[in-house]
């Protein structure tokens, strides 16, 4: 990738927290016009494989379309914030829905069970075109990231409140944790539905990568208290105990905490308590 | 005496059909609200999938029940497997409903 993004351009605390409670950013109509046309015909084409692992600039080199897309400055920015400098590419993908096609993909997470406690991969999703709500935009569940289930097991739910069906302008980027659900809806539309996908492996500790000038900003704890309207009322504190876990890992602060969760069901005294 | 030739007419069959409904809720109370769903119709005339709707069929497991919809299974209370108690993962509050229609077709006499 190009050199690292400048500090204007790295995600502020503020907007890593919500990516924590969410599991997921969404950069509106990032990409330029220009490379959005472009995108159709090199996506069409089909982009070339690599070897799992493969260095970014060794998979796209300098002046490629995907490169171009990797070095926008926001989406460097917000890149380098959670993956870090020289992610690797673990592969990527070119999803074409064709009109009318007739079937969703289940609810899944990619790839298995992936259950780190201090490390996360990134999916990048790019939408060259505007997508509609018929034309079968992916289908994202907010906060489903941090669920220990294993790639389709969930295709049993159809429907969950709060669920956000991507409709979106052209030049859309969505950068998703690995573990959040997340469905190829059905395109009830009568043109084909585009969209890239590059899935980036962290090669250094994801610890203080954003810009943390704002660390002790309200608003992070804020973000990081956020309830969505499918969480049970007892698996959804759960869920604010295992963001507090992965916050505390992100920031290599094991005092870190929201409303006494987690301080609270580790306070032996006199006790070894350790519990990150 | 003689007999008048019947006219074969078209036979009538009815056949039961179900339709199934599946509500996630917020605890494991059937009047608590619904939080996730998903439909299968097994009379064809509909085809329920992912994400095809933002806004659930029924507020509580109880007004499923109002509008004549069969409960016939409820997810069990499992206590949390020892050092797991912290892990979140399915959805817990699973209530199964369904409906019988009688579905008619017509056949030709042979």
């Amino acid at each position: 990738m190009a050199a690292r993004p400048a500090r204007e351009q790295l995600l502020t605390s503020a907007r890593m927290a919500r990516f924590v409670a969410h599991g997921y950013l969404r950069l509106n109509s990032v990409v330029p016009d220009a490379l959005n046309d472009q995108a159709l015909g090199v996506l069409a084409a089909g982009v070339p494989a690599v070897p799992y692992g493969t260095p970014v600039a060794e998979a796209f080199p300098e002046g490629s379309f995907a490169r171009s897309l990797l070095d926008l400055p926001a989406i460097a920015g917000a890149l380098s914030s959670l993956v870090g400098p020289d992610p690797t590419i673990d592969h990527h993908a070119v999803h074409i829905r064709q009109p009318q096609e007739g079937q969703a993909q289940p609810l899944h997470g990619d790839a298995i069970i992936d259950v780190r406690p201090d490390a996360f991969d990134v999916q990048l999703m790019y939408y060259p075109r505007a997508v509609t709500l018929e034309a079968g935009g992916t289908l994202i569940v907010p906060g489903s990231h941090l669920r220990r289930t294993n790639e389709s097991d969930t295709g049993r739910y159809q429907n969950l409140l709060g669920q956000q069906r991507m409709v979106c302008e052209a030049g859309t980027v969505l950068i998703l944790h690995h573990g959040i659900w997340h469905s190829g809806r059905r395109n009830d539309s009568g043109v084909p539905r585009y969209m890239f996908k590059i899935r980036l492996n962290p090669t250094v500790p994801q610890v203080r990568l954003w810009n943390t000038d704002d660390l002790g900003d309200p608003a992070v704890a804020e973000e990081l208290r956020t309830r969505f309207p499918w969480y049970e009322q007892a698996t959804g504190r759960l869920e604010l105990h295992n963001r507090i876990r992965l916050w505390r890992a992100l920031t290599g602060d094991p005092s870190f905490d929201l409303d006494h969760w987690v301080t609270r069901v580790t306070n032996r005294p006199g006790r070894n308590t350790a519990h990150t | 005496m003689t007999t008048q030739p019947t006219t074969a007419e078209p036979a009538l069959t009815s056949t039961v059909r179900q339709q199934v409904l599946v509500l996630y809720l917020n605890n494991s109370s059937l009047d608590s609200s619904v939080i996730g769903w998903a439909r299968h119709d097994g009379t064809g005339a509909t085809s329920p999938t992912t994400g095809d709707g933002d806004e659930p069929p029924y507020t509580t497991g109880i007004a499923a029940l109002l509008d004549g919809w069969r409960l016939f299974q409820a997810s069990q209370l499992i206590p949390p497997y020892p050092d797991h108690e912290y892990d979140a993962s399915f959805l817990k509050h699973e209530f199964l409903f369904e409906k019988l229609l009688n579905t008619t077709t017509t056949t030709s006499p042979t």
